[in-house]
């Protein structure tokens, strides 16, 4: 239960919260360049693990489109009559993580690979088709490649043990690779984002820093008047807040230019290719949680480097 | 309201600025700390506004020990005491208003309550109307006012001030002197540092004489109508 002089002391102390916030913005924008240079390196330190973020998020949306290139051809046995090829196709049909099952009878597979394989002629010299009923059969998709990978192998392995089947076709490995490049990606940015946020903090703190030094008598004298260690501090904070901020603005800036820039040109490649793919910037989630992030890291910034300066900042060292 | 009991202050550098100084200030007193310079006037301010600490002796103000304030303490401490300084030590980049607001926003008052004592303050200096000017538009006299205004906006017990007229001419010096006296005359113990003897001889109240460090004489206090 709040009565009214907690209230008003919460009010008072959000009102000046927010004078103060105000105030320290007004300060950094009447020194310009050095607040646009603190704001662009950390924007541009941020940019480039959010870049890579973003990269790898696109990558894995294009590799849940590219699932055709997971589908297992199951060959059948030779010389089976239609009543057995379809028992198969039906027991390969029902199969659990199936999206898709189609069959191919031995004379259309000949009358396609006549025609893929320009060897018309001596296609047409054979007694006996050499090719056996095919199924060809899409797994459901999954837009993580491990797994998919995974359940891949348990599906071609329950696939080769149906009745009939001679062998199962497919081709995970690509998959493999393609996935532990991925998470390298990840990891990286992982890192990256890890190492360059401590460049951000060292830098937020080290401006901070400076502007303490540089404001040495201000402080002196709001001790002198009373100001006690939290209220000496605030502005700083407010600033390391605002540094913080304009510099994830500065980067999802960035990166949203470059998603714009490679947009057209990767689309045109993806296109020629058949696929829909489209190259995406971050996510209102991810966005947030960057200039979140920025945010915490100028305020830790300047609260780290400003916590045992201010401190021993007296006005004992100069004459009164 | 402040007494020295055997009060030693070693700087670091060695140098003894106050040698066993025992000393009593009554509440409502306004008294004047005499000396040549390096007499140790200087220091006993600034042992009263917890800017030093003493090396010996024990030292209280406003029944609080000064030398066993905790840190934390030492921000509220301070808030009872309006200190006004020989070079002003305004902030320059703001405005009077914003100076002399600056106790009454550390402590917290109101915002609607604020301009209203700012002017007060303001006022009761002589500089009601200047509260957008910047103390570089102001003279040395009118910025030690401020600066007095600053030092009682918060209507503290107590108001120490050092050399307060040390860069005026003979007739503003008076006028702070007697700007100081009318601070005392609604309560305020007052205690002024100055080597201006004949100021303070013209203004007649009790003189605590310091000479190396030391307690030279001290007179008696004289009762003002
Ligand atoms: N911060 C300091 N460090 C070392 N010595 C100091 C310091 N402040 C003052 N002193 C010395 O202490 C003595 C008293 O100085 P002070 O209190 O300033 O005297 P006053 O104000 O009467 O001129 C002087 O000798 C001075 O040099
Ligand atoms: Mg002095």
């Amino acid at each position: 239960m709040l009565n009214v002089g907690t209230t008003n002391k919460i009010l008072r102390f959000g009102e000046w919260h927010a004078q103060t916030l105000v105030a320290s913005l007004g300060r950094l924008t009447r020194a310009p360049f050095g607040t646009a240079l603190t704001v662009g390196i950390i924007g541009i330190a941020l940019a480039l693990p959010m870049s890579l973020e973003v990269f790898s998020m696109n990558a894995r949306s294009a590799a849940g489109s590219w699932q055709t290139a997971l589908d297992l051809s199951v060959y059948l046995k030779m010389g089976l009559s239609e009543k057995e090829v379809s028992a198969s196709y039906a027991s390969i049909a029902k199969q659990p993580g199936i999206a898709t099952a189609q069959l191919i009878m031995p004379a259309d597979a000949l009358k396609e690979f006549r025609r893929w394989s320009g060897l018309g002629i001596a296609i047409d010299e054979l007694k006996e088709n050499p090719l056996p009923a095919t199924v060809v059969v899409r797994p459901q998709p999954t837009h993580d490649g491990q797994a998919a990978s995974v359940s891949i192998n348990l599906l071609a392995h329950n696939l080769e043990a149906i009745p009939n089947v001679e062998h199962v076709r497919f081709d995970t490995g690509w998959v493999q690779r393609f996935t532990a490049i991925l998470d390298s990606i990840r990891r990286a940015a992982w890192v990256l984002g890890a190492l360059l946020s401590l460049g951000v903090l060292l830098v937020i703190g080290n401006t901070i820093r400076v502007d303490v030094e540089g404001r040495r008598n201000e402080i002196e004298v709001l001790k002198l008047v009373g100001g006690s260690n939290s209220f000496v501090r605030r502005p700083f904070l407010y600033a390391g807040i605002w540094y913080g901020l304009g510099g994830g603005l500065v980067a999802l800036t960035l990166v949203h230019a470059l998603v714009l820039a490679l947009k057209g040109p990767l689309g045109r490649v993806a296109a020629a290719y058949g696929s829909k793919f489209e190259l995406l910037g971050p996510n209102l989630g991810l966005s947030l949680a960057l200039l979140a992030s920025s945010v915490l890291l100028g305020w830790l910034g300047a609260w780290i480097f400003t916590n045992h300066q201010l401190r021993s900042i007296e006005p004992g060292q100069t004459q009164i | 309201m402040i007494s020295f009991n055997g009060i030693t202050k070693r700087y670091p550098s060695g140098r003894e600025a106050l040698s066993d100084l025992s000393l009593e200030i009554a509440a409502g007193e306004m008294v004047f700390l005499t000396g040549h310079s390096g007499a140790g006037k200087s220091t006993a301010l600034k042992l009263i506004g917890r800017i030093e600490l003493p090396t010996r002796g024990q030292l209280i103000v406003n029944g609080q020990s000064v030398g066993g304030l905790r840190n934390a303490m030492i921000p509220a401490y301070r808030r009872r005491i309006g200190m006004v300084f020989q070079d002003h030590k305004l902030l320059h980049d703001r405005s009077i208003w914003d100076n002399v607001a600056l106790p009454l926003i550390i402590s917290g008052t109101p915002r609607r309550e604020l301009d209203k004592r700012v002017r007060a303050a303001l006022d009761q200096v002589g500089l009601l109307g200047r509260e957008g000017s910047f103390p570089v538009e102001l003279s040395s006299g009118e910025q030690q006012r401020v600066g007095i205004a600053r030092a009682v906006v918060s209507k503290p017990p107590i108001l120490i001030a050092d050399e307060p007229t040390g860069n005026l001419d003979p007739d503003l010096a008076l006028e702070v002197m007697l700007l100081f006296k009318r601070f005392n005359e609604v309560g305020v113990t007052v205690v002024i540092a100055s080597h201006d003897v004949h100021l303070i001889d013209q203004l007649g109240y009790r003189r605590i004489s310091l000479t190396g460090g030391r307690l030279a004489t001290s007179t008696q206090s004289q009762v003002h109508a």
